[in-house]
C-alpha cells in the first residue's frame, strides 16, 4: 500500500540528558505514512520524553527530526503544530471551565487566523459551531455540548480530547497513553475511535495496554532506559526475548496491580 | 434530546438575564453616583474599579499574577501630569500620552517578565516596579517626596471647564466606560478565548499551534495601557501624582481589590474597588490600623468565601459568567 521509505516522519539519533542524565539516548525513529505505530516501554523508559523531543517541548541534546522532509529540529511548539503535529499528553489535557463545545471551537478557530482581534465580537466564533458538533458527535459527546469539560467523565475527557485534535485536522497526531486509566468499556471505545480516526492520517502513540497495542498498531518500537530495544511489527516484536524480558514483565506485574 | 436541549437554553436566558440586571445596576450607578456621593471620592472610586478590571484581564482570565502593577498606574499619572502641567497639553491628549508610555512600559516589563512562570513571573514584575519607584524618586522632573502637584484640570474640547465636578465626574465616567468596554470585549472576544484557553491549560493550548508567549504579552498590553488610562485619569482627578501610585502597596491593594470581589468575574473587580476604596475612606480615622482591617478582611475573604463577593454570587444564583 505505501512505497518503502515513505516515512512521514523520521527522527535520527535523538538524544535528551537532564543534567547528565539520559534520558533518550540515540533513538532513531521512522513513521511510515498513515499507519498506526507504537511506542512501548516500561515506566520510565523515556516515551514522554520522546514527544517532547518531537513537538519541541523539550530541545534535543543532540540528533534531528525532519517532518514531511523538512528538517523540525530547531523549530519552536507551536510552528510544529502549524505543521500539523499535534499531540496529546499523558494527563488528560481539556480546558476544563470551557465547555466541551468551546473546547474544540478553540481549536477550530485558529484557521480563522482572527485569534488576535480582541476587538472582535465573539458571534464571529459562532460560524465554527456545526463543525465542532461534528467533531464531537464523531467521538460521541453531540449530547454534552454544553457541559463544561471538567464535569465529563474520565473516558469522555479523553474523547473530547481526541475531538479537539481532529479539529486541526493533524496530518500526524501523537497520542500519550490515550486509554491509561480507564474502565474496560471506555478502552474499548478509545480503541475503536483511533481506529476510525486513523483513516488517512498516521499516528504514533505510546500505550502501556498490550491488548490496545496488538489492535491498532501496524508497527511498534519498543523503548527501555532511553535506548530503543526493538522495532517492527507486533508479533515479532512480541516474541523477541529481550523485549520480553524488558517490558513484558512489567506488563504482568502492571496486569496484576 | 429536545428536553436537554430547553434546559440549556433556559440556564442561557437565565444567565444573560443576571448579566442584564448587573450591567443595569452598573450603568445606574455611573449614571447617579454624584447625587448621593462626594464627586472627587465617586471619581476615585472609577479610576480605582478601572485599574482592578484591568488587573483582572490578567490574572482572572490569563492567569499571570503581576506583582508590579502600580508601575502602570503611577507612571502614566506622572507622565500625564508632567504633559499637561508643562508642556500645556490638553486633558485628553495628556491622558492619551500618559496611557501610551503606560502600554510601551507593558511590552518592556512584560516582555521580561513573561518567559518566566508563576512565582518567578510575579518576583520579576515586582523588581521592575520598584525600579519605577525608583526613578519616581529620582527623575528631575516628578518632584521626588513631594510629588507632582498643581495639575491642572483644564477644558475638554476647549469647552467643558473641568474645575466644575459634575463635568469632570462624566469625564471620569465617560473614561471608565470606555475602558469597561474595552476590557468586556477583550474578555469575550476570539483572542479572549485563546487567553481563557491558556489560563484553563497553557501545554495544551501551546500544543493546538497557538504562540502562548506572544498572547500573554499582548494581554499584558492591553492590562498596563488600562492600567495606566485609570492612573493617568487619576492624577487629573486629583491634580497631583505621588509615590503612593506607584508603591507596591498599590501593586498589592490592586490585587486584593480583584480577589475581594471575585478574580475572573467581569463585574467583581469593580465591587471590590468600591468595597476596598469605602473601607480606606470610612476607616481613614484609623490612621494605619486601616491597613490591619483590611487585612483582616482579605484573610476573612480567602478562608471563607474564596470567589470573592461577585463569584459567590454567582455561585448562589448557579450562573458561570458575571
Ligand atoms: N524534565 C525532566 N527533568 C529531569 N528528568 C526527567 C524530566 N522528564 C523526564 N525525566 C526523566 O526521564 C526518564 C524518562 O521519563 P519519561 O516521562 O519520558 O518516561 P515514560 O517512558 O513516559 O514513562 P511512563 O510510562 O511512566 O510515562 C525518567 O527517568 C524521568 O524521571
Ligand atoms: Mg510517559
Amino acid at each position: 500500500m505505501f512505497e518503502m521509505g515513505d516515512f512521514i516522519l523520521e527522527a535520527r539519533s535523538l538524544s535528551k540528558e537532564f543534567g547528565g542524565f539520559a534520558a533518550v539516548r540515540d533513538v532513531d525513529l521512522a513513521i511510515r505514512r498513515g499507519s498506526i505505530h507504537a511506542l512501548i516501554g516500561p515506566n520510565g523508559a523515556g516515551k514522554t520524553t520522546v514527544f517532547n523531543l518531537l513537538t519541541k517541548f523539550l530541545s534535543p541534546t543532540r540528533g534531528s527530526i525532519v517532518f514531511e522532509g523538512r528538517d523540525i529540529t530547531s523549530l519552536k511548539p507551536a510552528d510544529v503544530a502549524n505543521l500539523g503535529i499535534i499531540r496529546s499528553f499523558q494527563i488528560s489535557a481539556v480546558f476544563p471551565h470551557l465547555t466541551a463545545l468551546e473546547n474544540v471551537r478553540v481549536a477550530l478557530q485558529r484557521k480563522l487566523g482572527i485569534s488576535y482581534h480582541f476587538w472582535r465580537s465573539p458571534r464571529v466564533l459562532e460560524g465554527l459551531h456545526g463543525e465542532a458538533m461534528e467533531k464531537l458527535a464523531s467521538v460521541g459527546l453531540a449530547n454534552f455540548a454544553d457541559s463544561p469539560a471538567v464535569l465529563l467523565s474520565y473516558g469522555r475527557k479523553r474523547a473530547l480530547e481526541i475531538a479537539t485534535t481532529l479539529a486541526l485536522d493533524p496530518t500526524l497526531m501523537l497520542l500519550d497513553e490515550p486509554t491509561q486509566g480507564m474502565g474496560a468499556e471506555d478502552v474499548g471505545r478509545v480503541t475503536d475511535l483511533i481506529k476510525e480516526v486513523s483513516a488517512g492520517r498516521t499516528i504514533l502513540m505510546v500505550e502501556h495496554n498490550l491488548g490496545v497495542v496488538s489492535r491498532l498498531a501496524d508497527a511498534i518500537t519498543v523503548l527501555n532506559r532511553g535506548r530503543v530495544l526493538a522495532e517492527g511489527p507486533y508479533e515479532a516484536v512480541s516474541r523477541n526475548p529481550e523485549v520480553m524480558e524488558a517490558y513484558m514483565g512489567t506488563s504482568a506485574e502492571d496486569a496484576d496491580g | 434530546m429536545a428536553a436537554s436541549e430547553r434546559i440549556v437554553g433556559e440556564s442561557r436566558a437565565h444567565r444573560s438575564g443576571v448579566n442584564l440586571v448587573l450591567w443595569a445596576i452598573l450603568i445606574l450607578f455611573v449614571l447617579t453616583a454624584p447625587a448621593y456621593i462626594y464627586p472627587v471620592f465617586a471619581m476615585q472610586l472609577l479610576c480605582f474599579a478601572l485599574f482592578a478590571c484591568a488587573f483582572n484581564l490578567l490574572l482572572g482570565f490569563t492567569g499571570l499574577l503581576s506583582f508590579g502593577h502600580a508601575a502602570f498606574f503611577g507612571a502614566a499619572a506622572y507622565v500625564t501630569g508632567h504633559v499637561i502641567k508643562i508642556w500645556g497639553l490638553p486633558p485628553v491628549a495628556g491622558i492619551f500620552v500618559g496611557t501610551a508610555v503606560a502600554a510601551a512600559l507593558g511590552y518592556v516589563i512584560g516582555s521580561l517578565a513573561i518567559r518566566r512562570q508563576g512565582i518567578y513571573f510575579a518576583m520579576i514584575t515586582l523588581a521592575l516596579a520598584q525600579i519605577i519607584y525608583f526613578l519616581g524618586l529620582q527623575l528631575p522632573f516628578t518632584g521626588g517626596e513631594n510629588g507632582l502637584q498643581g495639575i491642572p484640570r483644564g477644558h475638554l474640547f476647549g469647552i467643558f471647564d473641568l474645575d466644575r465636578p459634575l463635568v469632570m465626574y462624566y469625564f471620569v465616567a465617560a473614561i471608565f466606560m470606555i475602558g469597561f468596554l474595552i476590557i468586556y470585549r477583550t474578555i469575550h472576544s476570539p483572542f479572549g478565548q485563546v487567553l481563557k484557553s491558556i489560563r484553563e491549560n497553557e501545554a495544551r493550548a501551546l500544543s493546538l499551534g497557538y504562540n502562548v508567549t506572544r498572547f500573554k504579552l499582548i494581554a499584558f498590553i492591553i492590562s498596563a495601557a488600562l492600567s495606566g488610562l485609570a492612573g493617568a485619569t487619576k492624577s487629573v482627578v486629583f491634580q497631583f501624582a505621588s509615590l503612593t501610585d506607584l508603591h507596591w502597596q498599590t501593586s498589592g491593594e490592586v490585587i486584593l481589590m480583584t480577589l475581594l470581589g471575585g478574580l475572573g468575574t467581569i463585574f467583581g473587580p469593580v465591587v471590590g474597588a468600591i468595597t476596598i476604596v469605602s473601607l480606606q475612606h470610612e476607616l481613614s480615622s484609623l490612621g494605619s490600623w486601616v491597613n490591619v482591617v483590611i487585612g483582616l478582611i482579605f484573610i476573612v475573604c480567602v478562608l471563607a468565601f474564596r470567589r470573592g463577593i461577585v463569584g459567590e454570587l454567582a455561585r448562589l444564583l448557579k450562573t458561570s459568567s458575571m
